[in-house]
């Protein structure tokens, strides 16, 4: 037993392969004998990746999820941010050009509303839940755009501590969100052409929950959706602790 | 060689991530902005300048298609990896502003797509149909 845990710790990329092959196999299995194919493996899958994660945390009280236990360490290799994102690129090999020039437009219009929006919203209701200072009101509605704009807004703007582990938790629930809910909702969403996906990634936002939710819907979505939701982001980040406090400190200052 | 699609690949990775830095330290932010878009633009444009060119047989395709057909495997093991207990921590409060700017943010998309209109006449051209299948 020892021997084996030492041969799958050392090998921690290639065990995390397996296991991930493992999973997307109990997913098709699932798939195809408890939903009959309507719900997509790969929607599954990621759900199940997203349960892991959760008993992993309560069981190691780390912050990476499975990647905590040694065993299964290549799972932050192989789900890291470097890996994700150059299969991402590779996905725009097969973009169709054509596509991406006819929604430029209003791929941009999503993308200022889709920082526009949760912000709003986020701040709103963090002042009615009592949170009245215009520090937390623009973290906590930062937070509502990704887990990254976040704590970069409330680190930059002075916000304690508990303010933006609210904001990462926040942000975290709206990436959960969009892994989990964007296959069941494509529908509702209008979701289905490149055109919508740029929609979409310029709204939702969040890399890790547009490439999971589009992956789970249509893969063949994923590039149009990504092309757009990388830039969404860096613009929080920009925009966050600049217009959006300002105009908050403006108001409720 | 299947290595050269993948180096291509690589490089253009390395190129967006590069520029992505430099255009967020242009704008005064410490985050990374449009690297991965950048990274797929490079992209786009070297494999039709390369397919023009004659300068991209099925082994050097092979290279990136491999890491896009990989594409959902890693997003699973990244979905394994996430911080799951700390997005249900924030209680209450999180739960609120969250659902509250999800509702908004799926009305949004909603709003946007159907004013777009192509979600009945959209189809897929049939030859990545067949390679979906």
């Amino acid at each position: 037993m020892d021997t084996l845990i030492a041969v799958l710790s050392k090998n921690a990329l290639v065990t995390a392969l397996a296991v991930t092959g493992l999973m997307m196999f109990v997913s098709h299995l699932l798939s195809q004998y408890l939903t009959r194919g309507k719900l997509q493996s790969s929607a599954i899958a990621i759900t199940l990746g997203l349960v892991i994660a959760y008993f992993a945390g309560v069981y190691t009280h780390g912050t990476k999820g499975i990647s905590d236990i040694t065993i299964f360490s290549g799972f932050a290799l192989l789900g890291g941010a470097m890996i994700r994102d150059l299969a991402i690129a590779s996905t725009a090999f097969e973009v169709d050009v054509k596509e991406v020039k006819k929604a430029g437009k209003i791929g941009l219009i999503a993308l200022l509303l889709g920082c526009v929006v949760p912000f709003m919203i986020g701040a709103m209701t963090a002042w009615l839940m009592g949170y009245k200072d215009p520090v937390s009101m623009t973290t906590i509605g930062a937070g509502a755009m990704t887990y990254i704009v976040g704590p970069i807004t409330g680190t930059a703007i002075g916000a304690t501590s508990d303010v933006i582990a609210l904001s990462i938790a926040i942000g975290l629930i709206k990436s959960v969100f969009f892994m989990v809910g964007t296959p069941l909702l494509a529908k509702f969403m209008y979701l289905k052409s490149p055109q919508s996906a740029m929609v979409f990634g310029g709204l939702a936002g969040t890399t890790s929950g547009t490439a999971a939710g589009l992956a789970g819907t249509d893969v063949r979505l994923v590039p149009y959706g990504a092309l757009v939701a990388t830039f969404y982001t860096g613009l929080g980040c920009l925009l966050g602790p600049s217009i959006f406090f300002l105009s908050i400190n403006a108001i409720f200052g | 060689m299947i290595i050269y699609g993948t180096a291509l690949l690589a490089i253009c990775h390395l190129l967006g991530d590069y520029f992505g830095n430099t255009l967020g330290m242009l704008l005064g932010v410490k985050a990374n902005v449009g690297g991965v878009a950048i990274s797929m633009i490079l992209l786009i444009l070297s494999k039709e300048l390369l397919a023009k060119k004659g300068y991209l047989p099925k082994d050097t395709q092979f290279g990136v298609l491999y890491w896009s057909g990989m594409y959902i495997p890693i997003v699973v093991a990244m979905s394994a990896g996430q911080n799951v207990v700390a997005a249900l921590s924030g209680g209450m409060l999180g739960l609120i502003v969250s659902v509250a700017s999800l509702i908004g943010t799926v009305l949004v998309i909603r709003y946007l797509n159907k004013i777009n209109g192509d979600y009945e006449v959209y189809e897929w051209p049939v030859e990545t149909k067949e390679k979906a299948a």
